[in-house]
């Protein structure tokens, strides 16, 4: 492997073609990478599969892939898996796009205030540090078997990531720059809308980001706890059933939702943040 | 700009700041002096002396807690639209192309329509040599090259006062030689009142017409030196001048024995 100084040179040099030597090496190293990925992924594929029967692990510990893949099928035929699917997903982005929401309102409503954000940070530290997902059991007592409660546990959990990152971003604003806006005689809202909105658009970001990640614990718990749709339902469904590869199924299908929904706010904090250069390569 | 540019007047200023549990700071004292209109007064001074506090209290950034600042006449009670400033930092916003930067102070303005605004911006980059640049983004310019963005931010509001707080300091020594030159000739062009305040005595005495030197803690204006050289607007010409010598040399001098005085 090259080292990151080596492949940045590499890359500087590819673009001349004075250098084919090196430009070629920067493209070896360029497709190295990924093909290396690969490659990991087969070899942990192949163990998966054959391994665990020959260390003479039970399938009901450890199925094989390719048990995975045919209890994934009959899923799909038989448990209404689709339905399921999309019920935890709409729900997971559901959540995400109410907690974002929220916490990004709350977070430029406490920023804009310093006495309101004095007066209650205290609170928002303690229900930071508070285990959200504990709360599941409680909005089930509260309203009962059906979406609302994995609703609010997935908008609770994302709603303080955001809240503390838009916060962040506001006490942190370069003093000097609402300086200049006062000086060229903007006013409060001017201000916001210019200078402190799109300078929090970094944080705002990066909590969006772990948002996107959490979203999908939110749902899983709730849905664990008191539900009758969705894959953490049947986690719980297959763990009854003493079924180990529905519920590594389920696992591995929240874990795409959540790629996904991670996905979509990388995608579009690429485009927001465009004006960010970025590392050459790391 | 054919109208005269606003005088600026201090009248026994004084800024205190509140200390958690402690005597309050006194940052400057009992500061006066005056610009006259459409003049380029240099003010030096140690570090932590009060000139960036003077700048704020001139921009209405900061209220005075004793005498008044006056702009061509009237008190400074907040930002006034005839005042910009600049800093050491560019303070261009990141996600705004240059054009868009530039483009920036207007925006407050009412009744100035965005093909106006457009058309101001690309004047002052074609002024600042920037016409290149206009639709690149802050971080694919070199430092120069922001701070010249930044002045043509400044000029755009067509202000009658431009202050500027050290604006040369955080650029490599020959970027600042061509800046100088190039901010001294699109100031002094454009007939605007300049207040510029630096740690760089020669370079006081390159640019302006008057420099004031400021003692320590707590500021005061100790010393008031006309500059009587040739070649305003040329900061270049000015130091080949081995006048210019001799006033970096008193002024180096008056700074030195205030100093003393202070330990
Ligand atoms: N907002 C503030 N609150 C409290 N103290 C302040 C504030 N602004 C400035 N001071 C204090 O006032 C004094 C003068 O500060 P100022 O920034 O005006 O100095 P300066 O002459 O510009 O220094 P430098 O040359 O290093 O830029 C310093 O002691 C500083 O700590
Ligand atoms: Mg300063």
């Amino acid at each position: 492997m090259p080292s990151s100084a080596e492949r940045a040179l590499g890359v500087a040099v590819a673009a001349s073609p004075a250098l084919p030597r090196a430009a070629l090496r920067a493209r070896a190293g360029a497709a190295a990478l990924p093909a290396a990925s690969v490659a990991v992924a087969i070899v942990m594929a192949l163990a998966w599969q054959f391994l665990p029967p020959l260390l003479g692990v039970p399938k009901y510990i450890l199925p094989p892939l390719g048990d995975l893949v045919r209890e994934m099928a009959r899923m799909w035929r038989q448990e209404n898996l689709l339905l399921h699917l999309v019920s935890t997903a709409s729900m997971a982005a559901a959540g995400f796009v109410l907690g974002s929401a929220f916490g990004a309102v709350c977070g430029y409503a406490l920023g804009l205030s310093a006495l309101w954000e004095r007066v209650l940070s205290p609170y928002i530290l303690a229900l930071q540090i508070a285990p959200k997902v504990a709360f599941a059991p409680l909005f089930i007592m509260w309203f009962g078997y059906n979406a609302m409660p994995k609703l609010l546990v997935t908008v609770l959990v994302v709603f303080f990531p955001i809240l503390v990152n838009v916060l962040q971003a506001m006490k942190t604003a370069d003093r000097d720059l609402v300086n200049l806006a006062r000086a060229f005689s903007m006013r409060r809202g001017q201000i916001f809308a210019k200078v402190l909105f799109p300078a929090s658009l970094p944080n705002l970001m990066a909590g969006l980001r772990i948002g996107a990640t959490l979203a999908v614990i939110g749902v899983t718990v709730g849905e664990l706890v008191g539900g009758e749709s969705g894959l953490g339902y049947l986690i719980s469904y297959g763990e009854g059933q003493a079924n180990t590869a529905m519920v590594f199924d389920a696992i591995a299908l929240l874990t795409a939702i959540g790629i996904v929904l991670y996905g979509l706010v990388a995608v579009t904090e690429a485009r927001v943040l465009h004006y960010i250069p970025r590392p050459p390569m790391r | 700009m054919p109208h005269i540019p606003p005088a600026i007047d201090l009248d026994g200023v004084t800024r205190r700041f509140v200390r958690p549990g402690g005597a309050p700071l006194v940052a400057i004292e009992l500061v006066s002096f005056s610009v006259a209109p459409g003049t380029f007064v240099a003010v030096v001074g140690p570090s932590g002396c009060g000139k960036s506090t003077l700048l704020n209290l001139v921009a209405g950034l900061d209220p005075p807690d004793e005498g008044t600042v006056r702009i061509g006449g009237a008190v400074v009670a907040g930002p006034s639209p005839q005042v910009a400033f600049m800093l050491q930092k560019d303070l261009l916003l990141p996600w705004r192309s240059i054009q868009r930067n530039v483009e920036f102070g207007l925006e407050a303005r009412p009744g100035i329509r965005r093909a106006e605004r457009r058309a101001r911006a690309e004047r002052e980059l074609a002024r600042c040599g920037l016409s290149a640049f206009a639709h690149h983004y802050p971080a694919q310019l070199s430092g120069g090259m922001r701070q010249r963005a930044a002045l043509a931010r400044t000029l755009a509001v067509a202000p009658g006062v431009i202050l500027l707080d050290e604006p040369f300091s955080a650029l490599d020594a020959i970027t600042k030689l061509t800046l100088q030159q190039s901010f001294a000739e699109t100031i002094h062009g454009a007939g605007v009142t300049a207040l510029l305040i630096t740690h760089d005595l020669m370079e006081a005495v390159a640019m302006a017409d008057r420099v004031l030197v400021m003692s320590g803690r707590p500021g005061r204006i100790v010393e008031d030196i006309g500059l009587d050289l040739p070649d305003r607007g040329s900061p270049m010409a000015r130091r080949r001048h081995a006048r210019a010598h001799d006033y970096a040399a008193r002024l180096f001098s008056t700074l030195r024995l205030d100093a003393a005085e202070a330990a």
